[in-house]
């Protein structure tokens, strides 16, 4: 259970403009302004849920991650992660929680990936038996057989965030935080770190909370969004949900014979050309159903197409609607 | 190198040590090279002293055997006590923000770092020592290494040695604690390198100070490091000063290590990571 009540962050930034006289004059004197990286933040997070954590650059998405792995200590506010205090029980807090900060690594660069491990299982006390079955466990799900004895240095990308994930996971933590898994993967690399957090989630019940921009991982993964924008809580719902509120719109891609286009409550053309059209259609005044009917109706239609709005423009419009 | 080859510990401190062991084997060049230095530079500095001991041996605070043994346990055991000779990857990984993932584990951080440095100035001496202690000790004679006068000095000399070198490695705690405040470390550490090297008797031997600098420096922390243990075993420090100088190297020791505890439990209660 992860609980945050009216987290407040904020950091002082130096400022200078560019150019040496600029550079001097902070030299003498610095200005500071204070962003408020998290503001009023509150949620809560039930056992074995999923949680895609999104917002633009500079959200206060990271900010929130350090706060619920013990590493940034708020202004304000109170946060309880299974009970515990984070950053007052940092030892015993992050002995259930693992972490993957996607820019960063953990693995030691220049030893075999195994090596690293060893070096985690001693780091976290993990008995033998427990380390050989996580170990096996997740060698087998994120087939990493061939990468265990190279040096993290000469791993992919792709293969090196593999390895990230079960060195977070050697442990069985009962909390898995991800800042960013997924960046800079090949789709490959992204389908196969996508499908072993969901049967991670499905098998052990490990609660996820993961952070990205990409909208396919949140279709993927999240049966609940958390949306953050300047450091404050925008929304929280299911994909579903917001599906409901910003994808009223359809857009129909027509190819007809003959008949010309009938006038509908909810529908703007966009193009037209003899036998082709696209029609914007805003499904609250007319379904989509009645549209198709009543164009078949006096249109002899040959191919029809009609498409929703992908999470990702949905994510523009939602950026858009409250201004961050 | 295999972690898996070597026996389990449950603390990893001693899995650090045998890594950090490990990968000084490694770098043999580099071992090589640091050893003719500290031959190179050890003859030297003796032969310059020589040239001012033939002019009036007794105007020196040190007898020229004394001095000779001081320099050659500085050359062995550089590793151990000069402040400089850090790991850098404790340094980076706190300016670049990579100490994030240092933060997530369930350890204590101070007691980590303290080890790590501990255990990269024991490798790197343990390399380096037994051939410059082992040629010193065969050079002919006022130019080698000496046995103590007693082995009450040999032992006052090894634990005042032990307390010499937490001493230093607590003392870079604090060089550790202060570069989550600068995040650049370097100016930090080139002026307190410069500073401790000489308050500490790393460039001459701190007995050879003017009277009035002397006595202040002596009750300095940078003093209970290299300057206390060479001193007893060569000899320049006898009788009931070898007990109040030990208890001074207590007393730095405890509070070095207190202060940079308690700085250290601040510093992660405001500190803040960099980077995304």
């Amino acid at each position: 259970m992860i609980q945050l009540e009216h987290i407040h962050k904020s950091f002082r930034v130096a400022r200078r403009s560019a150019g040496m006289k600029a550079a001097l004059h902070s030299f003498l004197h610095r200005e500071y302004t204070t962003i408020h990286a998290l503001d009023d933040l509150s949620f809560t997070i039930g056992d074995g849920e999923i949680v895609g954590y999104i917002g633009p650059n500079g959200a206060g998405k990271s900010s929130t991650i350090k706060v619920m792995s013990g590493i940034l200590t708020p202004d304000s506010g109170t946060c309880r992660i299974n009970g515990r205090i984070p950053w007052r029980q940092r030892i015993e807090h992050v002995r259930e929680i693992g972490v993957v900060f996607g820019q960063r690594s953990q693995l030691w660069w220049d030893v075999p990936v195994i090596d690293s491990f060893s070096l985690l299982q001693s780091i976290y006390s993990i008995p033998d038996t427990l380390y050989r079955q996580n170990l096996e466990e997740l060698t087998q799900l994120l087939h990493l057989e061939e990468l265990l004895r190279t040096p993290t240095r000469q791993l992919s990308l792709g293969q090196r965030m593999r390895c990230e994930i079960a060195a977070a996971l050697l442990h069985s933590p009962k909390i898995l935080f991800l800042d960013e898994p997924t960046i800079g993967l090949d789709a490959v690399s992204k389908l196969a770190v996508r499908s072993f957090i969901r049967e991670l989630n499905q098998n052990k019940g490990t609660t996820v909370l993961l952070t990205t921009h990409d909208m396919q991982d949140i279709e993927a993964l999240a049966q609940r969004i958390l949306l953050i924008g300047r450091g404050r809580l925008l929304l929280d719902g299911s994909l579903q949900d917001l599906r409901r509120r910003f994808a009223t719109g359809r857009i129909l891609t027509l190819a007809y014979e003959g008949g010309a286009l009938p006038q509908l409550p909810g529908i703007r053309v966009l193009t037209q050309e003899p036998g082709h059209a696209r029609l914007a259609l805003d499904t609250t005044c007319t379904s989509t159903a009645d549209a198709i009917k009543s164009l078949s109706q006096q249109l002899s239609i040959t191919d029809i197409a009609v498409e929703a709005p992908t999470a990702e423009e949905m994510v523009v419009a939602l950026y858009k609607e409250y201004q961050i | 190198m295999s972690v898996q080859n070597l026996p389990r510990f449950r603390r990893p401190y001693g899995i650090f040590l045998r890594i950090r062991f490990l990968n000084g084997l490694q770098y043999r060049a580099a071992a090589l090279g640091g050893l003719v230095t500290q031959f190179f530079w050890g003859g030297l500095t003796i032969c310059l002293y020589a040239a001012f001991y033939r002019s009036d041996a007794a105007a020196f605070p040190m007898t020229f055997p004394q001095l000779v043994n001081y320099i050659w346990l500085q050359q062995a055991f550089l590793a151990l006590f000069f402040v400089w000779q850090n790991d850098n990857e404790i340094f980076d990984c706190i300016s670049s923000g990579q100490v994030a993932y240092e933060l997530c584990r369930p350890w204590d951080l101070y007691g980590m770092w303290f080890a790590r440095n501990a255990a990269h100035r024991l490798s790197s001496a343990a390399l380096r020592c037994v051939p410059v202690l082992l040629v010193a000790a065969l050079l002919p004679a006022p130019y080698g290494l000496t046995a103590p006068a007693s082995w009450q000095a040999f032992l006052c000399g090894l634990l005042s040695g032990v307390l010499g070198f937490l001493v230093v490695v607590a003392f870079v705690m604090l060089l550790y604690i202060a570069t989550f405040y600068t995040l650049s470390p370097l100016g930090l550490r080139i002026a307190v390198s410069a500073l401790s090297e000489f308050l500490s008797g790393g460039l001459i031997p701190l007995p050879f100070l003017p009277d009035g600098v002397r006595q202040v420096v002596n009750l300095l922390p940078f003093a209970s490091m290299q300057n206390a243990p060479f001193l007893i075993y060569s000899g320049s420090v006898t009788g009931p000063a070898i007990l109040s100088t030990m208890a001074l190297q207590c007393f730095w020791l405890g509070i070095l290590f207190l202060v940079g505890r308690l700085l250290m439990r601040r510093t992660l209660r405001r500190v803040v990571v960099q980077g995304g």
